[in-house]
């Protein structure tokens, strides 16, 4: 096995975490973002699907969902910044009995609000969610939403039965937004207790009826905390934003080459602010005429400017996955993505120019980020605890 | 006499760095060998077996050389003495 390489990560710090089909890597740079020092590769062989980080309440820990294609997956966690790594020997995602269902693969982990600093939330294939009530040491299916009448009737779309996307309300603890492919989007207004279809105008191209209840092909949905009635979706074909908390959805498809892709994000700082990266079909999800573009709406997709500065225009033919699209929580925002061919750019500026991170990586299948706190003396329980009623209060 | 168990690479850190092991049981079957493995070492079993008791898809197991998938899988008669390997498939990309 390769020996892992380990970036000096200092406070201040940002990380991008590339999640790949053999392995994890971390980039870390300063605050100015402009140059990059590759670190892992971190458990190699085994694909990671997921990574997050959790710097709630004083916490620097990472998380990575493995996936070993013989021995099954887990998560796993590093609170010294990637030096060690936890691997749970009961695998810590497990479903019940009763289900007779088996996790064949982990494709999100969320950090709970900042309100809840000991929830998180993971979502996985088969498309189920889970909740950790102890930041991350145990984790419960969510049976509000596997006992869905409707879930029975989801099928598979060609990554598989998987819950991907995850977004908690950022203050009512009882709402949430989740997307599963191919069945949707759903919402609970109650904690989860129950979850209802919410894809009113969402296209299902695929189908000869184009407008069911469920059973869009929903690639990610992202919305931005000041508003949180309003949602962006990147549709297997189809670019929608909601403004009613996914009641309903309008098409925003205006000026781009594609709406067929995968990856979105928001800015961190502007909720009117959105990013994608077109592909030019589900026959060939490439990006179109060979041209590597992330195409950015600054007024909430009434129109789209393509971002090419720094990209190449020619013979870039290049597929970016559902998390391979992400920002970071500066001003100006970075904004990163990383491609199938192993790629991963940058841009420090808001997206407006980009520049090439890395490359010569393992497929790339997510990308998150991280600004890394000054360490936190001792996070105790009680400290935590004694946080949450503040947070509460 | 009991069951030899060959462990790979992979699963040794779930068994306290061993390769091989003998079971502290007397199993006639590959599933008991295998309860008897996941006793001494619990940490070895989520990564052979699914959630629903089955054998990973690209996980075998051998007794005495043969694969189980072929000789009544869980059921397989183990004989005092035998071999039992885990190994990967050759499976991946």
């Amino acid at each position: 096995m390769p020996k892992t390489q380990l970036p000096k990560i200092h406070e201040g710090d940002v990380l991008v975490l590339a999640g790949t089909m053999k392995g994890a890597f971390i980039l870390r740079a300063d605050h100015a973002r402009n140059k990059w020092e590759l670190g892992g590769p971190f458990f190699p062989g085994e694909a990671v699907y997921a990574m997050a980080y959790d710097g709630r309440v004083g916490r620097r820990r990472l998380w990575a969902a493995t996936a070993s294609m013989h021995w099954g997956a887990v998560l796993r966690k590093s609170d010294d910044l990637g030096k060690t790594w936890s691997n749970p020997e009961r695998a810590n995602v497990r479903f019940p009995k009763d289900t007779k269902l088996s996790l064949e693969q982990i494709w999100q982990i969320i950090p709970g609000r900042e309100s809840e600093p000991e929830v998180m939330y993971c979502g996985v294939q088969p498309a189920n969610l889970f909740e950790s009530r102890d930041a991350g040491e145990s984790w419960q299916l969510v049976r509000g939403l596997f006992d869905n009448p409707q879930r029975p009737r989801w099928v598979p779309g060609g990554g598989g039965m998987c819950l991907h996307t995850i977004v908690p309300h950022p203050k009512d603890e009882k709402k949430m937004v989740i997307a599963v492919s191919t069945a949707g989007v759903y919402r609970t207004d109650d904690g989860g207790k129950s979850w209802r279809a919410s894809n009113k105008g969402v296209r299902a191209e695929f189908l000869p009826n184009k407008h069911p209840e469920f059973g869009q092909c929903v690639h990610k949905v992202v919305s931005h905390p000041s508003k949180p009635e309003r949602f962006f979706l990147q549709n297997h074909w189809g670019l929608y934003r909601s403004d009613n908390a996914g009641k309903t959805w309008t098409d925003i498809a205006n000026g781009v080459p594609s709406d067929f892709g995968f990856g979105m994000a928001v800015h961190p700082n502007d909720p009117d602010t959105v990013y994608i990266v077109p592909l030019e079909s589900d026959g060939f999800r490439c990006t179109p005429e060979g041209k590597l573009r992330v195409y950015r709406s600054r007024n909430g997709g009434k129109s789209w400017q393509a971002m090419t500065k720094g990209l190449p225009q020619s013979n870039a033919f290049e597929t970016v996955l559902r998390d391979g699209l992400t920002v970071d929580s500066l001003a100006p925002a970075g904004v990163y993505f990383g491609t199938r061919s192993g790629k991963v750019y940058g841009s420090r500026d808001d997206g407006s120019s980009w520049s090439l991170l890395v490359e010569g990586l393992p497929p790339v299948t997510c990308v998150k980020t991280a600004v890394i706190a000054g360490q936190a003396k001792h996070v105790t329980k009680a400290k935590t605890k004694a946080r949450t009623r503040e947070l509460r209060a | 006499m009991s069951v030899r168990v060959h462990l790979p690479g992979y699963l040794q850190p779930f068994a306290e760095g061993k390769s091989k092991l003998t079971l502290v049981a007397h199993p006639t079957t590959a599933r008991e060998a295998l309860e008897a493995l996941w006793k001494m070492h619990p940490g070895v079993r989520d990564r052979v077996m699914t959630e629903t008791g089955e054998v990973r898809l690209h996980v075998n197991v051998f007794v005495d050389g043969e694969s189980i998938r072929f000789t009544g899988g869980l059921d397989t008669p183990v004989r005092d003495g035998a071999e039992l390997h885990i190994v990967p498939a050759v499976s991946g990309g």
